[in-house]
This record gives structure tokens, C-alpha cells and sequence, in this order.
């Protein structure tokens, strides 16, 4: 049923939030991608059916007359403790359950929903034993703040009623009725919000030179092309809330004019576009997207675009191109996308991130938005956190903490090895790690902090390396993608990171020279300063960062060759310990060349020059006894 | 082309209103049906757009996603992102590749069941390394697990290639 009017709104808000309300008890289901892969949706539909079968009224959507006795059964956004996942929440309590299975179910109905027990075996342990029932006191959340992810994870990520019932939509009233476009962007300024895909931007000045232009079709872009691997913030936020990405793009077209909407969502995400389709449709029903919103007199229409598979239309000019129907490639600026973006029409580009900064910051205030985080870098960030680390997952902290508070307090420290370093910001961004001369861990994460040290944020992948990772594969590693991924357009990207890659195999591969160093250090910089568009001319910075942080590392593989990680294979030789050896020959029937040899119950030896280093022989070792050196 | 791939394809263009830019999302469509986008077809819809051959031979040809080749009846897609990488990825690609004799260079198998591709992210990084078969997410993957995969897709297959063998008789 659609809703005429701001009054109307509010009276759903209150209806829909008391519905809400009398739901005896909530099971939120972690319907992320993560949990959905550990098979969360078989325990929805497992704990439905037991509900059923028990005859507990079990809601799965609002109702209209609430009986007071109903458990909501829901799937939720991403909770962000995805190495814990599946993940179950029960509400109103906060009760967070990990590594949930299907055969969980009937206990968790009986002990957890028809009684008010906890099953301990199914909460979180710390890695000293101590249990923690309620989520928000697991130190892995106690640490965050939640802006742009506050709903995800709370509400059923399929229903607008539920996000109206949280003050959902209340941002686009305000901005409708009791602000002016200029008050809007002044707003956004004053919070001092920036662009959270990577470069950092200020919003409110974008914002500022769209509704300056006087052309009259306008555009609000959506960027959801999260392409930097080790990141998946948007998609969480796509998947988990998609109303309040909606929502953000509303106000960015009342405060600039712009009357139509894209969501630009990679391939990779299927689960994001059916969301955000599910919740563009209901928001059309509800009359909040369409025309005459809340009978305001202003009209949004609001399409998904969906990419092929280019990392490189993550940027603008090649985003708006691919939209159009081309092949994405970036273009020179000017004309900037503000002044002619999609269609050459004045065009807002924000990332997913900061359009769902946008509605609290409208609802509740810039003043409120400054008391987090430092000057000129409000706010928070979310960031993914994977690699080698205790506890990967979705986080959100304020801009400004530190790095060892991120890793070590959040992260749960360092798995597999000893730190080493972290990648933030993508094939764009840098290596951040300590070392004699520098230790970054006490480094804040926040855009100015981090250009200090020629990292950037990046869209906020955080990928954590233990002293197994060889920084020089590393490079290689990021090199491999942005030649991969180099749409050609210009020379010092197609032709210089094709060159750079060359250099870095020889490196890995044992043919690497001093000049291979020399010769690294010059391409860098050319292609920093001569590529067209800002992915060529950061597409060197994961070389330049490892060089500058662990340059021993360089001159080991060059001078000595020798891959102190042991990752590069070229550079390492299997050998056996005779001290561990038992002679118990599975090495010698491992070996699929036929290289290693001895007697039983007698050390076994590795003919070097037939050893193809495949590690079958070290892998299957019961006495570790299989080293390389 | 058949009369029958004909009308799947004007269908896909209708209801794209046969919309000059909305190419991406039909070769898309087209490739959900096909499983790669045949040539005859990308001249069909560059005529019904109004399109030259060229300018929809360069969009197919750019994105990533679009094959231009067939696939396999199983395309299972390694991640190579960053985290899966520092989670050793490489040994689960090389494994896969490994057991049904694939290269990067010839991704697909005689027999047109399995395509072995990387890809850059999945967004699955929590869950590192991952692989995706035909879209559904396998987390947390070992050489083990991968073998293990392997040989219930290969029975899987068997089983459907018995089952249209039955059908035909």
C-alpha cells in the first residue's frame, strides 16, 4: 500500500515498530554471503519448520494484528563475524550463537526460545575459555561503531517495514520537507564526510558542483563495483541493508536536482542485485521511489546496472561508460564527472559506503557525525579483515583507530606466523608492517594518516600477511592483477605493468639482476606520472610500498637467492633432516618424479636435480622431517 | 541460428526494449541461456540494436565475464583475490587443474562438463580460500576438499550423462 504522505510515514514507523515490538522473541539468521555459504538458509528453513511443527506462531513478516506471542523468524545482512558463521542472533536478549548446524535447531528452539536458557557449547569462547553470550560483548564487536552497517544484521535485510520501523525513509522526509538543497549539501559538508570508495573526496563539495550545473536531467550514481579483492563492505551493505543505500541516493538527487538513479553493481554479486531489486520494487509499492514522493512533488527513478567482470569500471569515467552500454574505459578529465558524467549529464558518483553515511547524518545531525572520529576525517570506516588472521569479518570503527587496535583487539592477533604486514587499499594501496625503522601499527586509519606513509584506505580491504608471506610474490601478486585487469587504453599502464610483471617473475624466479631493481623503480614512477586514470597511476604503489618497507627482502631474492619466506618455489630446495627422518619411505612413494631415495628405517635423501619442489613430500611427512631451505 | 534460438533472443531484446544500452545486460542474458555468447547470435542483436558488429564484438570482448567460447557444464571459478592468495589459493588452482587436465590456456574439458577459471574477488574473503561452482560458494577450501569436490561433481556428471543417455533411448 503506498504511503501519501510524511504523516503517513510516521504513523506506518509507529505501526510497524509496535508490530515489531510484541514479536515475543527474534531469530536473526545471518543471511550474508559467508554464512549463506556455511548453510545458513537450510537453518532457516530448519527452524521454520520445527516452529511449525512445534505450533509456535512464527512470524516471517510483520503482521497486521500483532497477537503478541509470535517469534520472528528472520534473514538478516552480514553480522561480520564470518570465520564464526553461521551465525544466529536472538533478540530481544543479544544472544549470538556461532558455527550453528541444522541439527542445532531443536535445542536452540527448546533451551533458547521456549525457555530462557543459553547453550554454552554454542556461544563464543575466547581463546582462554571465557564465554561471551551477548554479541555485543565479544571483544570482536565491542570495539565497533556502527553508522553505515548499524541495521545490517538487525533487521530483515528483505523487508521495508521493518527498515521503516527502524526510522527508516524519516531522512528522505526531512530532507523533503524541512531542508533545501543547499542546506543538504551544507549539511554533508559540515559533517565533513568523504568519499569512501577510496580517494577520500569531499561528498559535500561534489555534491556542491552537481547542484550548481544548470542542465536540467541530472544523475545519482551509485558505485558498487567493489572490484579490490580482500574487500566486500559494499556488498555487505547492499546485501544487508539495501534500503539505506536507497535511501542516501534519494537525498544526494533531492539535494542536487537529480530526478534519476543507478546502482552500478558488479557480476561477482548476484545475492546484492536480487536484494537491491527485491527492495527498489517494495520501495516503488510504498510510493517512496517513483513520482510525487510523499506527495513533495519530487520524482526518483532509481535502475541497477550490472557489470561484466572489469575491475577498472570501479572508476568514474569508465563506470558512467559502462552503464551507457560501452566498453568501460576511462576517459581524460576534464570535463569531470560532475560536469558531464553518464549520458553528459552533470552526474553524483558516490560510493555504497558513503550514501549510507548520508541518511544518519541527515537525520541526526553533522554535529553528531564530528564527534567521530578526528578533524577533516569524520566519521567511521568499514573495513573487511581477512588474511591471516584469528577473526576475519565485516568490521566498522571509527576513522582514526589504530592499526594494532584493529589486528590485535578486534582481529584476535595474527594466525599461522608471526605479523608481517598488512595490505590496505587494494592493487591501489600500500603494505603497512614494522620493521627496524618503522612500525605502523600504532598508525591511525584514517585517509590523511595513511597518505603520510603512501598507503591509502582504499575502499577497506584489510589483509593481514604472517611471516610466511613473501612480500616480493606479494607485489608480483598485485602486479599480475592490474595487468590482468589494465583496460589498454593508455601505454604506461597496458605496456608498464606488463614490463613490471616481467621484472617481478625474473625476481621470483631466481633471474633477477640488481638492474631488475633499477629497472622497477624507474617504471614505477613514469607510470605513476604519465597513466591516464587513477588505477595506472596507483597501479604501481603495492611494488613501490614493498620495496621502501621490505627492501632486504628484494635484495635476498636478487643477491642470494633466497626466498626468506620460502613462497617463491624456484628459490627454495626440499631437503630432508636426517635427524627427523625415520626411514619410513612414504616420501620416496609420494614423490611423483621418483627423486628421493634411501633405505628403510634409514635417513631418506632428495636428488635435487630430478626434485620438481611440487611439496607432495613435505605435505605428507608425519615427522616433518621435509624442510626447505 | 534456429527458429527456436531466435525467439529466446528477441524475447531477451523485448524485454529490453531494445535498448542500445542495455547490450551488457542482454549478452548477459543470452549467456545465462547458452553458457557462452555464439557468434551468430552477437550479429543478430548487433542488427536488431542498430549496432555495428564491431562495437558489440568489443563490449563481449572486454568484460571478463563474457566467453566467446563454450563452457563446461560445471564452471567452477577459483578465487585468486588477495586474501584467498595469503590463504595459499594457488595449491587448490593448481589441484583442480591438476585432476582434470586443464591449463589456463584450455580451460575446459574434451568432454564439456568442467571449466577451470580464476577470478579476481568473490567477496567471500571471510571464508578464504574459496572456490564457486556454477555460483554456489565452497569456503574455507584445502587440496583435500578440492579432491574431494571433484569426484562428486565428476559422479554427479556421470549420473546426468547416463540419465540423458536413458532419455534418448
Amino acid at each position: 500500500m503506498r504511503i501519501n504522505t510524511r504523516e503517513e510515514l510516521e504513523a506506518r514507523r509507529k505501526e510497524y515498530a509496535a508490530s515489531l515490538k510484541t514479536q515475543k522473541k527474534q531469530i536473526l539468521i545471518c543471511a550474508g554471503t559467508g554464512c549463506v555459504a556455511g548453510g545458513s538458509l537450510n537453518i532457516y528453513a530448519k527452524m521454520q519448520e520445527i516452529l511449525i511443527k512445534r505450533g509456535i506462531k512464527c512470524a516471517l513478516v510483520l503482521e497486521k494484528e500483532p497477537h503478541g506471542d509470535s517469534v520472528g523468524l528472520k534473514k538478516s545482512g552480514c553480522h561480520g563475524f564470518c570465520e564464526m558463521g553461521p551465525l544466529l542472533r536472538i533478540e530481544p536478549s543479544g544472544l549470538l550463537y556461532i558455527k550453528v548446524k541444522t541439527e542445532d535447531c531443536e535445542e536452540i528452539i527448546e533451551e533458547s526460545i521456549v525457555n530462557d536458557r543459553v547453550i554454552d557449547r554454542l556461544v563464543y569462547h575466547d581463546p582462554q575459555g571465557k564465554p561471551y553470550e551477548k554479541q555485543e560483548e565479544i571483544p570482536f564487536y565491542k570495539q565497533q561503531t556502527r553508522v553505515a552497517l548499524e541495521d545490517c544484521g538487525r533487521i530483515n535485510a528483505e523487508s521495508i517495514k521493518e527498515y521503516i520501523a527502524v526510522g527508516g525513509y524519516q531522512a528522505v522526509a526531512k530532507a523533503l520537507f524541512d531542508m533545501t538543497p543547499q542546506q543538504l549539501v551544507d549539511e554533508v559538508s559540515k559533517a565533513s564526510l568523504r568519499g569512501r570508495g577510496g580517494g577520500g573526496f569531499p561528498t559535500g563539495r561534489k555534491w556542491s558542483q552537481v547542484l550548481a550545473q544548470k542542465e536540467e536531467v541530472k544523475y545519482v550514481v551509485c558505485n558498487g563495483d567493489e572490484g579490490d579483492p580482500g574487500a566486500f563492505m559494499d556488498r555487505s551493505m547492499m546485501e544487508g541493508d539495501p534500503h539505506r543505500v536507497i535511501e542516501g541516493m534519494l537525498i544526494a538527487g533531492i539535494a542536487t536536482g537529480a530526478h534519476y538513479g543507478y546502482i552500478y553493481v558488479r557480476a561477482e554479486y548476484p545475492l546484492a542485485v536480487e536484494r537491491l531489486q527485491t527492495a527498489i520494487s517494495k520501495a516503488e509499492e510504498k510510493g517512496l521511489l517513483g513520482k510525487n514522493i510523499l506527495n513533495s512533488g519530487f520524482d526518483f527513478e532509481l535502475k541497477i546496472s550490472q557489470g561484466a567482470g572489469a575491475f577498472v569500471c570501479g572508476e568514474g569515467s569508465a563506470l558512467t561508460a559502462s552503464i551507457e552500454g560501452n566498453r568501460g574505459m576511462p576517459r581524460v578529465k576534464p570535463p569531470r564527472t560532475v560536469e558531464k558524467g553518464l549520458f553528459e549529464k552533470p552526474t553524483v558518483l558516490n560510493n555504497v559506503e558513503t550514501y549510507c553515511n548520508v541518511p544518519p547524518i541527515i537525520s541526526k545531525g553533522a554535529e553528531w557525525y564530528q564527534t567521530i572520529g578526528p578533524k577533516n576525517n569524520h566519521g567511521t570506516k568499514a573495513f573487511a579483515l581477512t588474511g591471516n588472521v584469528m577473526n576475519t569479518g565485516l568490521i566498522e570503527v571509527p576513522m582514526g583507530t589504530t592499526l594494532r587496535e584493529v589486528i590485535f583487539d578486534i582481529g584476535g592477533g595474527v594466525k599461522g606466523g608471526a605479523f608481517k604486514a598488512v595490505q590496505i587499499g587494494g592493487p591501489s594501496g600500500g603494505c603497512l608492517c614494522i620493521n627496524p625503522t618503522e612500525d605502523h601499527l600504532d598508525l591511525h586509519l584514517d585517509f590523511d594518516s595513511l597518505k603520510k606513509v603512501g598507503a591509502m584506505i582504499g575502499s577497506g580491504g584489510l589483509v593481514v600477511m604472517n611471516d610466511k608471506s613473501c612480500m616480493v610474490e606479494v607485489a608480483r601478486f598485485f602486479m599480475n592483477f592490474t595487468q590482468n585487469e589494465s583496460c589498454g587504453k593508455c601505454i604506461p599502464c597496458r605496456e608498464g605493468t606488463k614490463r613490471m610483471l616481467e621484472l617481478l617473475n625474473d625476481i621470483c624466479e631466481g633471474r633477477g639482476t640488481m638492474n631488475h631493481i633499477t629497472l622497477l623503480e624507474e617504471l614505477a614512477e613514469t607510470i605513476s606520472a604519465t597513466a591516464l586514470c587513477g588505477l595506472g597511476k596507483t597501479a604501481a604503489s603495492p611494488v613501490v610500498s614493498t620495496m621502501k618497507y621490505f627492501r632486504e627482502e628484494y635484495l635476498a631474492h636478487v643477491v642470494d637467492k633466497k626466498c626468506p619466506a620460502g613462497q617463491c618455489k624456484a628459490l627454495v630446495s626440499l631437503q630432508i633432516d636426517p635427524k627427523l627422518c625415520k626411514g619410513c619411505s612414504k616420501c620416496a612413494r609420494l614423490c611423483p618424479v621418483g627423486a628421493i631415495s634411501g633405505e628403510v628405517k634409514k635417513p631418506f635423501t632428495i636428488d635435487t636435480s630430478k626434485c620438481i619442489k611440487c611439496g607432495a613430500c613435505k605435505e605428507g611427512c608425519s615427522f616433518h622431517a621435509v624442510k626447505e631451505v | 541460428m534456429e527458429t527456436k534460438d531466435q525467439k529466446i533472443l528477441d524475447e531477451i531484446l523485448k524485454s529490453h526494449s531494445y535498448d542500445q544500452t542495455a547490450v551488457i545486460g542482454i549478452m548477459q542474458e543470452i549467456q545465462k541461456v547458452y553458457r557462452y555468447l555464439p557468434e551468430e547470435m552477437l550479429c543478430y542483436i548487433a542488427k536488431k540494436l542498430h549496432l555495428s558488429e564491431a562495437k558489440v564484438y568489443g563490449v563481449a570482448t572486454f568484460y571478463e565475464n563474457f566467453s566467446l567460447e563454450p563452457k563446461g557444464k560445471y564452471v567452477i571459478k577459483i578465487c585468486d583475490g588477495t586474501a584467498c592468495h595469503v590463504r595459499q589459493s594457488t595449491a587448490i588452482l593448481n589441484e583442480i587443474r591438476g585432476i582434470l587436465g586443464v591449463t589456463e590456456a584450455k580451460p575446459t574439458t574434451e568432454d564439456m562438463m568442467f571449466t577451470v577459471e580464476t577470478v579476481s574477488c568473490l567477496g567471500a574473503c571471510g571464508l578464504a580460500p574459496v572456490c564457486t561452482v556454477n555460483d554456489v560458494v565452497h569456503p574455507a577450501m584445502t587440496p583435500e576438499k578440492a579432491r574431494e569436490l571433484i569426484r562428486e561433481l565428476q559422479e554427479n556428471a556421470d549420473k546426468d550423462a547416463g540419465e540423458e543417455a536413458a532419455d534418448e533411448n
